[in-house]
């Protein structure tokens, strides 16, 4: 099993690799490898997580190795899922990174294999851990086309093109790119809040206890919502969307790692 | 098939100047320049191009050199010029020259712009031209078609002909890179110069949505808006056009600015931010330089569209060295094919073809076949080079054979084919 997730880091950091050496040689061929790599990759890394729910005999979300590989995992088939359907140049080079340094911090964490504390035996845990991290997913998305526009932005407003201009897609097929990922990162994070607070008043008998994660998913809750309101009814869209996809992400880390090791709370067991 | 008797003559931009292919210039129809090519002495294949910045002649002949007086003769007819002058002013390529200088022009090397495409295709429609008329053979047909291949190798793997090298495709490139698909995308014109007209022009072809056009006289704005199919208003109308469409492009002749900072932010709120790129080609400037600190503006005038064009000129010439070491390997290529345009290379070719497939299979059998003795096995073996030389006789026969109302070439062209002889391995 190590031996496993081990594979799935190499493949996903030489992935990267291939991905940087298409941005810069621009042969075709070798982005074809690097998505096959990656590919490779993520079927590799679905395996690892039957092998370990096996293994465990529980869905293995509960570690903080476990939750930041899924974390990676769901990055990669957003990216490729989301590749089936739309073309964005060089998406690659700028996600892929992402993923790998996810799974570099997998691999650093302990991946001792703990028994289920009993306050998360529960039919809910596959649901609401699954569905909150594959938001965080999407925000990942999100936040790498938040950059990519930013710095084609930057180049074509300077007037000085320099290795993006031409690399990068339009600022329309960014922007779109970044709406899309932020709608289904709002959803799946909307989903992710209900299903919690039901299982909450399951486990803990309230809905709602205020609790330091709660209370930080809701504010990334509402900077993601205020976000797309901004975008519907006053055009926030294109440089001040992708700023607010960057902070819009790093709040959703802190609520995946920040509470955690900072504020602690009831909810602090997953990573 | 001896090199040498391929010819190109020509005239172009870097040989004779304006005044000198004026005179020259054939237009229209080839049909009259090929019939009397074809019909000089010695002269067995031909095609004709001729463009705006280029004459030329390409063809086999038995006596290049006499060819070539009569092709000069030719060109230069109408311009009173001696042979003598006629060769300063014209080029004449043999061989592996030839053969390199075609693959220049058609991978646009030889083009004033390098990179530009227009020349491929006319020179696809001079070889098209030609072939109607039959004035084309066996090489200049393998000639011909290789340049186009090696056209297309060029465009696949240099970025020769990638980013824009004049001021109005700089702009339309520009463009692309906000909006994306112009497709449902509007332009104005503010004011009617020559190079506003260029650029609506590029936007068209790239499928702009809509054009409207504002000048200060209404009658002009309405010319130029027939001509693009869009609508024409007055310059009073300016800030409201401002509100809807998403590229200005600016050529009046006003002394002073024509838009300012504070004029167009408070258009922003009202265009819900959606991105509005403004060009200024002209001199004096007529958009205020600070609109460009604005949030989803972006102004470029035309200093900085220069610029763009420069950078992208220096990338186009590292491309072109690449485009050159492609052209090298091809001509060498079509060199080896010339050299087996012969008989005896072909023979020898058919004969090694051949007994490359009788040892492989005699081998494969026999190595299956352990049992066999040593006269069955010679028997075998020689059962091989029966069936292969009772096979090749034919061809054989039909290669050597002189009847003076064949075409040698063809001939050779036609076995090659058949026994698969060119094919890169």
């Amino acid at each position: 099993m190590t031996l496993l997730f081990q594979l799935t880091l190499y493949l996903y950091l030489l992935a990267t690799a291939v991905y940087v050496a298409h941005f810069l040689s621009r042969q075709k061929q070798v982005r074809a490898v690097a998505r096959a790599i990656l590919l490779a990759g993520g079927i590799l890394h679905t395996v690892y997580f039957i092998v370990r729910y096996v293994y465990v005999g529980h869905t293995p979300l509960t570690s903080n190795h476990e939750a930041v590989s899924f974390f990676a995992w769901s990055m990669t088939w957003a990216f490729l899922s989301f590749w089936w359907r739309y073309r964005v140049k060089n998406f690659g080079v700028f996600v892929s990174p992402l993923i790998s340094l996810l799974m570099l911090i997998a691999a650093l964490a302990s991946r001792e294999m703990l028994p289920l504390p009993p306050a998360l035996r529960s039919n809910w845990l596959p649901v609401h851990a699954s569905i909150a991290i594959m938001a965080n997913g999407f925000m990942a998305l999100a936040f790498c086309g938040g950059i990519m526009y930013l710095l084609q932005e930057r180049e074509i407003k300077k007037k000085k093109f320099g290795i993006f201009y031409s690399r990068l897609p339009s600022l329309e097929a960014l922007d779109d790119l970044n709406q899309h990922c932020m709608a289904l990162g709002f959803l799946l994070l909307t989903l992710g809040i209900i299903t919690g607070s039901v299982w909450a008043k399951q486990a803990w008998g309230t809905y709602w206890q205020w609790d330091p994660k709660e209370t930080w998913s809701l504010i990334t809750w509402l900077i993601y919502a205020a976000m797309l309101h901004q975008r519907l009814s006053f055009g926030w869209r294109r440089r001040r969307a992708a700023i607010m996809a960057i902070i819009g992400f790093a709040a959703a880390l802190f609520t995946l790692w920040g509470v955690t090791y900072l504020l602690g709370g009831v909810h602090s067991y997953v990573g | 098939m001896s090199a040498e008797s391929i010819v190109i003559i020509g005239v172009n931009h870097k040989t004779a100047p304006v005044a000198v292919r004026e005179k020259l210039a054939f237009s229209g129809d080839c049909s009259g320049p090929l019939l009397t090519l074809i019909n000089i002495e010695g002269c067995r294949e031909c095609c004709f191009l001729s463009t705006c910045n280029r004459v030329e002649v390409i063809l086999v002949a038995d006596d290049p050199a006499v060819a070539a007086v009569a092709v000069r003769g030719f060109l230069f007819a109408r311009s009173g010029l001696a042979d003598v002058e006629a060769q300063q002013y014209s080029y004449l390529y043999q061989g592996q020259e030839a053969v390199a200088h075609l693959y220049q022009v058609a991978t646009s090397l030889d083009s004033m712009v390098v990179g530009e495409p227009q020349i491929l295709g006319q020179l696809k429609q001079a070889y098209r031209e030609a072939m109607e008329h039959k004035t084309t053979g066996v090489i200049l047909n393998r000639l011909l078609h290789k340049s186009f291949s090696v056209a297309k190798r060029v465009r696949t793997e240099t970025n020769i002909g990638g980013s824009a090298v004049s001021i109005s495709y700089a702009a339309v490139e520009l463009a692309k890179k906000i909006f994306g698909s112009l497709r449902d995308k509007s332009v104005l014109l503010v004011g009617a110069g020559e190079m506003a007209e260029l650029a609506a022009e590029h936007l068209l072809r790239q499928g702009i949505g809509r054009v409207i056009v504002a000048n200060r006289t209404l009658e002009r704005a309405a010319n130029l808006a027939r001509k693009f199919n869009g609508t024409a208003v007055g310059l009073a109308e300016l800030t409201t056009q401002l509100a809807e469409v998403d590229i200005l492009i600016s050529s009046t002749g006003a002394t002073d600015l024509i838009l300012r900072k504070d004029e167009v932010k408070p258009l922003m709120r009202q265009r819900k931010n959606r991105p509005l790129f403004l060009i200024d080609i002209a001199v004096p400037r007529d958009l205020d330089p600070e609109l460009n600190e604005l949030d989803n503006v972006y102004l470029y005038d035309i200093d900085d569209l220069k610029n763009v064009v420069d950078a992208n000129k220096g990338e186009r010439e590292k491309e072109a060295l690449r485009a050159e070491d492609i052209v090298a390997v091809e001509v060498v290529k079509f060199g080896q094919w010339l050299d087996g345009m012969e008989l005896a290379p072909t023979i020898t070719a058919l004969r090694q073809k051949a007994n490359a497939i009788r040892e492989a299979e005699v081998t494969k059998t026999l190595s299956a076949m352990k049992s066999l003795s040593e006269g069955e096995r010679r028997s075998v073996e020689m059962l091989a080079n029966a069936i292969v030389n009772k096979l090749l006789h034919e061809p054989m026969v039909f290669l050597k054979n002189n009847d003076p109302n064949d075409n040698p070439q063809l001939k050779l062209d036609f076995v090659r084919q058949l026994f698969g002889l060119d094919r890169e391995a």
